[in-house]
């Protein structure tokens, strides 16, 4: 009678682990491929709004973005309030120095790309207008009349 | 430690340096990407006033939103949830009704000569109105536009908007020209 037996001397065989840096490899790759660092660090407040119409916002390096909200956490609103505030970069601004800001951001670009340039205005959903109006005259002032809403995707409104 | 013949190393280390890196990455990754509704606004112009009188009456959609986050529609309050419709039956105008937007006949490529509807919106907010209200309005009257686009698009070429090429969405651009007017913001009623 034929007899099945275990190749080997007892005890499990190894996998040759020769293939894991591949692996680990093609996945550092795709990592870094899609990775995008964080430009700046928010001292807001920001709970985007949702939106079902919303379309991707492409080529990043047209787009500069506006930020509004509440400051955030205890120590930025001992210093600043609880009212919404503006702020570009990495810093908090006032409505004036958005020309200031669209003109500089405007400069980085390339002479040919400046009619793209669109400003993305991240709103807390909670803001008032009023704050978001004035920038809004703001930018029709600096003509930079390309905006768009940054917004969730979500299915339905609430 | 051992020694070995010129020209070899240890690979043992290479998953643990791989690793490390992979995990930097994991960690340092946003893949959010940036959506929105876009807009453009019109240029800057303190001279010239917004010359409204000339247009008529059934030709503008008026959406008021107040301080209070209450929207009214052409002098009627009305749900959120139920401005898409009726945005869309402003726009199509399907039974040609005196009170609704007028017509005048159009060339447009692909389609012949037709009749394009003059109606444009007016939005219209406070300053008290919150963003996340603005927000969902703006995005019901776009809503209303793609949803008549689209379905045109299925009636005239059997295939989605979005699917379609650019000229064929021009077309039907031409046909449903979208027009949200703003209006600079009042104080209209409450604080």
């Amino acid at each position: 009678m034929a007899k099945f037996e275990r190749k080997g001397k007892g005890g499990l065989q190894e996998i040759s682990t020769a293939s894991l840096p591949d692996i680990v490899f093609m996945l550092l790759f795709f990592f870094m491929v899609s990775t995008v660092m964080r430009e700046t660090t928010l001292k807001i407040e920001q709970h985007l709004p949702g939106a079902t119409e919303v379309k991707k916002l492409e080529r990043k390096s047209l787009v500069s973005y506006i930020n509004i909200g509440k400051p955030k956490g205890a120590t930025f609103q001992a210093m600043y309030g609880t009212e919404p505030r503006i702020q570009l970069n990495d810093a908090f601004a006032k409505v004036a120095d958005i020309r200031d800001y669209v003109f500089a951001e405007r400069e980085k670009m390339d002479e040919n790309e400046r009619p793209l340039m669109t400003v993305s205005l991240k709103v807390d959903d909670k803001t008032k207008m009023g704050i978001v109006v004035d920038v809004k005259q703001e930018l029709r002032k600096a003509s930079a009349l390309k905006i768009n809403y940054s917004t969730r995707k979500v299915e339905a409104i609430e | 430690m051992p020694k070995r013949p010129t020209g070899q190393f240890s690979a043992a280390s290479m998953a643990d340096i791989a690793f490390l890196l992979l995990i930097f990455f994991l960690v340092a990754t946003t893949m959010d990407i940036d959506t929105g509704l876009s807009r453009q606004m019109p240029p800057y112009n303190p001279d010239q006033e917004e010359s409204k009188d000339q247009i008529k009456e059934r030709n503008v959609y008026v959406v008021l939103i107040n301080s209070s986050d209450q929207i009214l529609v052409e002098g009627i309050p009305m749900d959120v949830h139920k401005l898409r419709e009726n945005a869309k039956e402003f726009i199509v105008n399907p039974t040609n009704k005196d009170n609704l937007p007028e017509k005048r006949p159009t060339e447009i490529d692909y389609f012949g000569e037709v009749m394009v509807s003059k109606g444009i919106i007016s939005l219209q907010n406070d300053r008290g109105t919150s963003y996340g209200m603005y927000i969902k309005v703006q995005n019901e009257l776009i809503a209303a536009y793609n949803e008549v686009r689209s379905e045109v698009a299925m009636q005239k070429f059997g295939r989605h908007y979005g699917d379609l090429p650019e000229d064929k969405q021009d077309a039907i651009k031409k046909y449903y020209p979208q027009i949200i007017s703003e209006a600079e913001p009042k104080n209209i009623g409450g604080n």
